[in-house]
């Protein structure tokens, strides 16, 4: 339990770290900024209490918020995605991610992919509608999602087998 | 009672997600529609001391470029010098100057997203108040919005909020910058009348009737121009002078009668 915590806060700093200071300053193709922190909620572990990972989450995007100025629109996007983590869950693996001899051993590359991009997208749609808000941007808003979305996803992906939990 | 607390505590983390979302609305709301937090920001200790360490480190790699830049300035102004009808050279009277001007190094850039805000390390105890203007040797940047002891805020062109005074140069037709979020090098011009003739490649500028810029500051050049939607005013494309992706050493802009421009505004505002 003590070694989740350390392992977790220790992925929270570092994370907030390469958001903040590598992929936010990127601007790959003027304005791809790859939101790679998402993959905290990939890596926090399945049977944790679920307030205290809401509570997480909206930390976590609150002091990305105000490292980069865009206030409470990372706080939103994470806490939506923290809240929404189980019913993708449930989506991905089916009931079986419910009982206790669960892990991501013993699931596909496949759907292992699809819950992460699941998660990304959902991160993605809340992030780029709220810093837009308004109708009239749509199309940005699309470009935004899907450009942001893939490169997150492969930066994500990549991340996810180069730094594979080994203990959960 | 008991069903009511039975009632909560089953739905205990949907109560969590509305209030911490509530919280975070408010202040999304805010920061669209207000100033920026002045609380949450980025020139706040512990961001501006990560941003300057990490642009500590990084700036190494641009010395070559920011040195060439510096000396080409110097040269110009030089050349400014020389042709002025006084020469000096011993340095000015500073109690006659009206602008006083600061040197300060970008920590932390950013032109993505549609409400830009730099950090620049220079704060309150360098001299750096609110709502001074920020240059570049090319061009105009943005205004000091936020200022801590040692960091301040900069709330670039770049940012759907920005709203300055610009004229198009050696005529007084004035109107106001703007930006509409598409493309990081330009930013549009509005509320300048039908009747000016334009032509693609005019040079704007910073107008008069602002105390935050002098006049006459480089912008940008008109990129495209049409009439708005009443057809009585253009709406003009302006590419910026400044490569906002590039920026390290910023100028502030110091107008020292502001605070006179601004009461007697205010004084005859409230008469």
């Amino acid at each position: 339990m003590n070694s989740a915590i350390i392992l977790n806060g220790f992925r929270f700093i570092l994370l907030v770290l390469t958001q903040v200071l590598i992929f936010n300053t990127l601007n790959f193709l003027g304005f791809i900024n790859p939101l790679v922190y998402v993959i905290f909620f990939y890596w926090y572990p399945i049977k944790g209490n679920r307030a205290l990972f809401m509570v997480t989450a909206f930390l976590l995007g609150f002091i990305i918020d105000v490292f980069s100025d865009t206030l409470a629109l990372h706080s939103i996007a994470s806490l939506t995605v923290a809240y929404v983590r189980p019913i993708i869950m449930r989506f991905c693996f089916g009931v079986n991610y419910e009982f206790q001899n669960f892990s991501f051993k013993n699931t596909t590359k496949v759907q292992r992919v699809t819950f992460l991009g699941l998660l990304i997208l959902i991160h993605q749609v809340v992030f780029f509608s709220l810093e837009v808000l308004s109708i009239s941007h749509f199309p940005l808003i699309l470009k935004k999602v899907f450009a942001t979305g893939i490169v997150t996803l492969i930066v994500c992906t990549l991340f996810s087998s180069l730094f594979s939990p080994q203990s959960e | 009672m008991q069903r009511i607390i039975n009632f909560i505590l089953s739905y205990r983390n949907a109560f969590l997600y509305g209030f911490l979302m509530v919280i975070s609305l408010t202040l999304t709301v805010r920061s669209h529609s207000y100033h920026q937090s002045k609380f949450f920001n980025s020139s706040k200790w512990v961001t501006g001391n990560v941003y300057g360490i990490s642009a500590n480190i990084s700036s190494y790699f641009g010395l070559r470029e920011e040195n060439d830049k510096l000396v080409k300035e110097n040269e110009q102004l030089r050349r400014l010098l020389f042709n002025s009808e006084k020469v000096v050279l011993q340095g000015i009277d500073t109690s006659a100057i009206n602008y006083e001007v600061f040197s300060a190094s970008l920590i932390k850039n950013s032109f993505s997203s549609p409400r830009n805000y730099l950090t620049i390390d220079k704060g309150e105890k360098q001299g750096v108040e609110q709502d001074m203007g920020v240059i570049t040797t090319s061009g105009i940047l943005g205004i000091v919005e936020n200022v801590s002891s040692n960091f301040a805020t900069v709330q670039s062109v770049l940012n759907t909020k920005s709203n300055i005074n610009a004229k198009i140069k050696n005529t007084n037709y004035f109107g106001s910058l703007i930006w509409d979020v598409q493309d990081y090098n330009v930013v549009q011009l509005i509320d300048i009348p039908r009747l000016v003739p334009l032509v693609v490649g005019d040079t704007i500028v910073t107008g008069a009737m602002s105390s935050i810029f002098p006049e006459d500051i480089p912008i940008g050049v008109i990129k495209k121009y049409d009439l708005n939607t009443s057809r009585s005013f253009y709406n003009i494309d302006v590419e910026l002078f400044n490569d906002m992706a590039n920026i390290k050493t910023v100028y502030l802009i110091k107008n020292k009668s502001k605070q006179e421009i601004r009461t007697l505004e205010e004084e005859t505002i409230n008469e």
